[in-house]
């Protein structure tokens, strides 16, 4: 065990004995550091005005991500470096290309939003070389401005680069002596430390995270801390002690196992999507919506199934694919217990699922779809990019060499209490053919699945008739080839040609 | 050293107004160094106040036992009303309706009852959460329908505005049609919520710093709770991170209780709420049901408007009265009714109490007008923009004697150009041929259905209260030359500093980095306006110059004097003064006069001339001057979701002669997209405890990047001077382009309408959530095949 808490904010080192486990990053650098450049819109993970840039060791490699500050616990930055606004200008005063495109751009207003943008931005470069308007805005869907109309700072992303070339990035040149840095703070012992009366472990191994469990069963687990975040900011919960799944780079990887993918529970949902994208270009979009850059970089998809969430995006899309959960938990012996289930039957009620004391989400595997598969997935939401959904609908279909149709899985979010199968408009398509008649029986059956609610994202009407229509779009998407069948988002981009 | 002097000297031949400068804080802002409330240093023994919010929407607090919150971790002090050593109100109309802390009635939910201060934000936000408080509970009314339903009690009179024997106008008319429109409320979301901090000095003195648009309100408002005068408070705000009216009343209650809890505790103390909190107290954007008759003939001529325009204002008057005034100054956006009769119902319910935001009620007015033109094209079977040239202020025919440019409210549209502004954008943005086209593909698109429309703008500059129109500014030059400016006006974002400040420099003949942009404050500049109604910089730009004026008139007279030359012959030129024949740098004629112990500051002062209003009669000539606008939106949108993109947008934008085209550019493409958001996905819902159930970001949907138009292509309106002598005869610019966006709601309007073969008016409310969209498609959709 190690009871000092250590990374490197800028290129200083930082040492921290005893700390309150979900003091959050922000607040740590405005109270305690007294910077005060990174600023709270909200501390809920959704305006990104908290935007800061943590880079950290992946299987190696130095990863830089853009996250937000408002909703990440400070010891979960073990082992990372930590960039702000205040990191960006260079020893002689002058400002980071990315200022200076916001700058020249007119991107700032009343300049609150300005800080998150510049780092979204900063982290967007550090990645990527030239990306297009779509990517900008896809980098930029967590961050909130009210005053621009955001025309120039999708402007200031395509200057940037051209005010000093990407490979010129100080932070670029720096990456292998900071890379370097960082080697030397993994050290594969649980870290453990306290503060405010409350205890926090980041263990470094899976068993030692089995252990940890198995001996507080009451420990708050935190992976991306995309929800958890929300319950200390929001709902003022005191966690005690809390579990940081991070340092365990067993969970985080996500394998081609030739017939499945195999996501270890710790995988972000940037790596989920880049590997989902293979399977269909319909989760790479689903993926591209979910929450904003700085959500994805954080959030993991064992936070995203095993928070339950009856609107979660990866659960409809990850049952109708037919994806299965390994759960573990330690056994006696130093052993490590696993079992697999199907993922629907780990969701019970709301909010209620089948995870056993002791356990947690290891993996999750998920099959490759036969190529005579047919899938399609939607989210729709009130606001198209960085929203919740009000419906999810994922589905896929097989049919015999008659055209029948043999096997389907109709999965849906948000129109139950928990993620859950249309079984009765399922069972209404087997044996037809796929067409309207076929679609109209499963509309037809519907009601019978769900009685969905009334809420601030969607009214149950709404939601009914959503949820037939999007089988229409099915419908109409893998049968004929209308000019276009969506409005937005990759999928009306590749429709446009 | 002397380079920086050199620097001074050297100042743009052109000078600084109408360039297209960057934003003067732009180098602070990107670099985190731009100071606001929450970000200046905390004082010694600084400590932190929380509010403590009933948790019913209506009826009587019995009781409040606050014994947890005193015993809570940290906490150094608990403040209700009883502590109020003045008055517990802080009423910006002074109706005594808005009480600091409630007492005995609840009215929303929210509504703060307590404030806890402790050593740490944290601490006291725990504490806050601890309070015992009993209702005697009663129903509350949440909507319109409902205040309605219990009577239509009222928060502030009622405006009338009446021009002609509507009855018989309508009467006479070939056609006539009734209908309803909803037009939903909309949230701030300023990126910095609300903050005060406050600071006890000697005697009864506070310091507030506070991120207001209204110091001088603020400054009042904190002497009357704490029983002092005006003179013992000074209240600074440096910038604010957006306000957009959010800042313009709804400040007052967290400088009021931070200033009450640091008189009582005698420690600096600092107030910030929750973004979630924040958004359950503060009020909104009016949400309005306009209810209309309208008048019309087969050539889709409007003869008579009918209009009532019902707001939710909450709890309290607050800027009701105002804001429901100036809706219906904009009932007839840029149209002329030859007979009209507009009434407000500004109606008391139980929610936060509604205030400014952009546009002030004028956006719901005009959207209302814009649904009139509809509703008679549909009727005529004419092309929306058809309907809207011909009824245009102006024209060629007259009517019964009128001329067809008398307003509902008797003023003259002297300075009409959206005849000009919308025929040159159709030209531009190739309107008619894009819109054959579109419903040429609409045919082949069975899912995908896109829209176009083509909307005016006319919006009324200067407060409505006449007495606002005035703006003080304090204007120091120093011996190095170098100056320090201060006015009345507030910045959050829009560049009112800047422009200011270029203003200045001009008048010197200085660059811009020899005028140094100082805080907003109460103790410069005096009983100054709130920096509302787009009028920042006209007012507080003629005062500014008013100031400089006086400096210069001292210096020309003194330079006369001690070179012999005759006054005529002195000229500020960029970067020098001509003395006669000789040309002296600016720093040397200031230290000659100092020398000469000429007085080097000076205030400023400006009154917007022209304007009257009788609001009893409904007659006057409320606005100076008009400002002008038009927008082009094309949408798409998906009729199995109701799921929509604006997919381009081109905007031709009167700003007057431009002070700064960059700000103005902003100001334009920043008030679309926000007006775009009201009218699409900004939806406010409360539940039936009358909860505010919109009251985070996760729920509260605001455009992000991906929502502006791909094709956004912006233009101010050249060669368009301002006709009357505004500063540097630029034009207002804060407020109207918001309007621009009511383009987005009839793009999507035209979208709707296609799958009914456009027979059938959609009436697609506000906002056009994708969910009302596809209501809207089905009811055109079942109407079509009826
Ligand atoms: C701004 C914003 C936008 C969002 N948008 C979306 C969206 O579009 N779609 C969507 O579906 N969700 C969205 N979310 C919700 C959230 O981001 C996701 O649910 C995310 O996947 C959670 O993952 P996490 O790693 O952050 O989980 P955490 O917050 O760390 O944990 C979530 C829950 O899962 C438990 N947990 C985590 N990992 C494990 C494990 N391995 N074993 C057992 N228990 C575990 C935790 O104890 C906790 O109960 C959004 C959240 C925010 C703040
Ligand atoms: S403060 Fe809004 S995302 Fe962090
Ligand atoms: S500049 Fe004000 S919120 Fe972006």
């Amino acid at each position: 065990m190690r009871k000092t808490l250590r990374f490197l904010i800028g290129n200083e080192p930082v040492e921290i004995e005893g700390c309150d486990p979900t003091l959050t990053v922000l607040d740590w650098l405005r109270l305690e550091r007294r910077m005060t450049g990174s600023k709270e819109g909200c501390a809920e993970g959704d305006c990104g005005a908290c935007t800061v840039v943590v880079g950290r060791l992946d299987h190696g490699r130095l990863r830089y991500e853009a996250i937000n500050a408002c909703i990440r616990f400070l010891p979960t930055l073990d082992g990372c470096q930590l960039l702000t606004v205040e990191h960006l200008k260079g020893g002689d005063g002058s400002l980071h290309p990315v200022q200076q495109a916001m700058v020249e751009c007119h991107g700032s207003q009343c300049g609150f939003c300005t800080p998150g943008f510049v780092m979204s931005l900063l982290a967007l470069r550090l990645n990527e070389a030239e990306p297009s308007i779509a990517r900008i805005e896809d980098a930029l869907a967590g961050n909130l401005c009210r005053c621009t109309g955001y025309e120039p700072i999708i402007a200031a992303g395509r200057r940037m680069d051209a005010i000093s070339p990407r490979e010129a990035d100080p932070f670029l040149k720096q990456c292998e002596t900071t890379a370097a840095k960082l080697a030397t703070l993994q050290d594969g012992k649980t870290l453990a430390l306290e503060g405010q009366g409350r205890r926090f472990y980041a263990p470094a191994t899976v068993s030692a995270l089995a252990e940890l469990i198995a001996a507080h069963p009451q420990a708050a687990l935190v992976a991306g801390a995309t929800d958890v975040g929300l319950w200390v900011t929001k709902g003022m919960k005191q966690l005690d002690p809390v579990v940081y799944l991070g340092r365990i780079e067993g969970l985080r990887g996500v394998s081609d196992e030739g017939d499945h993918l195999r996501f270890g529970a710790m995988a972000t949902l940037v790596d989920v999507r880049n590997a989902l994208a293979d399977l269909s270009p319909q989760l790479d979009e689903l993926m591209r919506r979910f929450g904003g850059e700085q959500v994805r970089n954080a959030g993991t998809i064992g936070g995203n199934i095993a928070n339950g969430s009856p609107i979660g995006d990866l659960p409809p899309a990850l049952i109708a694919l037919k994806a299965t959960l390994v759960l573990a938990k330690s056994a006696d012996g130093g052993e490590i217990e696993r079992r697999t289930l199907p993922l629907e039957s780990f969701f019970l009620d709301y909010r209620k699922q089948d995870r056993r004391p002791g356990e947690f989400v290891e993996a999750v595997s998920v099959p490759k779809l036969p190529s005579d598969a047919l899938f399609n997935v939607s989210k729709v939401s009130k606001r198209f990019d960085e929203d919740i959904s009000a419906v999810c609908g994922a589905f896929r279909l097989r049919r015999d060499a008659n055209g029948f149709i043999t096997e389907t899985r109709l999965a849906y979010g948000g129109m139950a209490g928990i993620p859950k199968r249309a079984k009765a408009a399922e069972a209404a398509l087997i044996g037809r053919p796929w067409d309207e008649e076929a679609v109209a029986a499963a509309i037809a059956a519907l009601p019978q699945d769900f009685t969905p609610l009334d809420d601030m994202r969607a009214s149950a009407r709404y939601r009914l008739t959503v949820a037939g229509n999007l089988l229409r779009r099915f419908l109409i998407e893998t049968t004929e080839q209308p000019a276009r069948t969506r409005v937005a988002g990759l999928l009306a981009e590749a429709a446009h040609g | 050293m002397a380079d920086a002097r050199r620097k001074l000297d050297i100042a743009a031949e052109a000078g600084p107004v109408g360039g297209a400068l960057a934003h003067d804080s732009a180098a602070k802002h990107v670099a985190g160094e731009a100071v606001y409330i929450d970000d200046i240093a905390a004082p010694d023994g600084l400590l932190h106040a929380y509010l403590g919010l009933s948790t019913v929407a209506h009826g009587r607090l019995l009781s409040l036992d606050l014994a947890a919150v005193r015993a809570a971790p940290g906490v150094v002090g608990v403040l209700t009303a009883a502590d109020v050593p003045g008055v517990n109100d802080i009423s910006s109309t002074h109706r005594q309706d808005e009480p600091l802390f409630a007492t005995d009635r609840i009215l929303f939910h929210g509504q703060p009852l307590f404030a806890v201060v402790a050593g740490t934000r944290e601490q006291a936000r725990h504490a806050a959460t601890l309070a015992k408080a009993e209702y005697a509970e009663e129903a509350p009314l949440i909507d319109i329908a409902a205040a309605r339903a219990a009577g239509g009690a009222l928060v502030t009179d009622p405006l009338k505005l009446e021009r002609g024997d509507i009855a018989a106008a309508l009467a006479a008319s070939p056609r006539r049609l009734k209908g309803s429109m909803a037009i939903g409320g909309q949230e701030h979301f300023y990126l910095e919520s609300q903050v005060a901090l406050a600071v006890p000095g000697e005697d009864e003195d506070m310091q507030v710093f506070v991120s207001t648009q209204h110091p001088s309100e603020v400054q009042h408002m904190v002497g009357a709770v704490l029983g002092a005068g005006s003179h013992a408070v000074t209240v600074e705000v440096r910038r604010m991170g957006g306000g957009f009216g959010g800042k313009e009343t709804q400040a007052n209650l967290f400088a009021c209780v931070a200033a009450l809890a640091a008189r009582k505790l005698k420690r600096p103390v600092k107030l910030r709420p929750d973004r979630d909190d924040d958004m359950a107290i503060t009020g909104k954007r009016h949400d309005f049901v306009c209810d209309y008759e309208v008048g019309f003939d087969e050539d889709g001529s409007i003869h008579a408007v009918d209009a009532l325009y019902a707001a939710r204002c909450g709890w309290n008057a607050d800027l009701s009265g105002p804001v429901t005034d100036r809706a219906l100054f904009h009932m007839d956006n840029c149209y002329f009714y030859p007979a009209v009769r507009a009434r407000s119902e500004p109606l008391f319910t139980n929610t936060c109490s509604n205030t400014a935001f952009r546009g002030f009620g004028g956006p719901q007015g005009m959207v209302g007008a814009e649904r009139f033109i509809e509703e008679v094209a549909f009727a005529t079977g004419l092309d929306p923009l058809e309907v809207r040239k011909r009824n245009l202020y102006g024209g060629n025919s007259s009517t019964e004697g009128l001329g067809r440019d008398l307003t509902p409210y008797y003023q003259q549209v002297e300075d009409n150009i959206a005849g000009h502004v919308i025929s040159e954008l159709e030209r531009r943005c190739d309107y008619q041929a894009r819109r054959a086209a579109i419903r040429e593909a609409n045919a082949k698109s069975p899912v995908i259905k896109r829209g176009i429309a083509l909307t005016p703008v006319k919006f009324g500059i200067s407060f409505t209260a006449t007495w606002f129109n005035q703006a003080g500014a304090l204007v120091h030059v120093y011996k190095d030359g170098t100056v320090a400016l201060n006015h009345g006006g507030t910045e959050m974002g829009q560049g009112l500093y800047i422009k200011v400040a270029q203003v200045v420099a001009q008048a010197f003949g200085l660059g811009l980095d020899a005028v140094k942009i100082t805080a907003t404050t109460t103790g410069k500049v005096p009983n100054t306006s709130a920096t509302a109604a787009s009028s920042g910089s006209d007012l507080n730009g003629m005062a500014a110059l008013d100031a400089c004026e006086t400096i210069k008139r001292r210096l020309t007279e003194f330079a006369a004097k001690h070179w012999q030359e005759r006054p005529e012959d002195i000229a500020f030129l960029p970067g020098r003064v001509r003395v006669g024949a000789r040309e002296i740098a600016f720093r040397e004629l200031i230290q000659a006069a100092y020398m000469a112990r000429i007085q080097l500051s000076a205030t400023g002062f400006y009154t917007t001339p022209k304007i009257h209003w009788d609001r009893k009669a409904g007659r006057g000539h409320p606005f100076y001057y008009f400002a002008y606008g038009a927008a082009a939106a094309e949408v798409a949108i998906d009729t199995l979701t109701g799921e929509y993109k604006v997919e381009r947008v081109d905007i031709l934008h009167d700003c007057g002669q431009s002070l700064n085209p960059a700000i103005d550019r902003g100001q334009i493409e920043g008030g679309f997209v926000q007006g775009m958001g009201w009218l699409t996905t900004e939806e406010l819902v409360w539940d039936r405890k009358g909860r505010l159930w919109t009251r985070a970001p996760s729920t509260y949907k605001i455009p992000v990047a991906s929502d502006r138009p791909r094709i956004f292509n912006v233009h101010l309106l050249e060669n368009a001077p301002n006709r009357e002598p505004t500063i540097h005869r630029s034009k207002a610019v804060g407020e109207p382009p918001l309007m621009l966006a009511i383009s987005v709601l009839h793009a999507l309007s035209d979208a709707v309408a296609s799958v009914g073969d456009y027979r059938v008016c959609p009436r697609l409310d506000a906002p056009a959530t994708p969910e009302r969209v596809l209501d809207a498609v089905e009811r055109v959709r079942a109407e079509a095949a009826s």
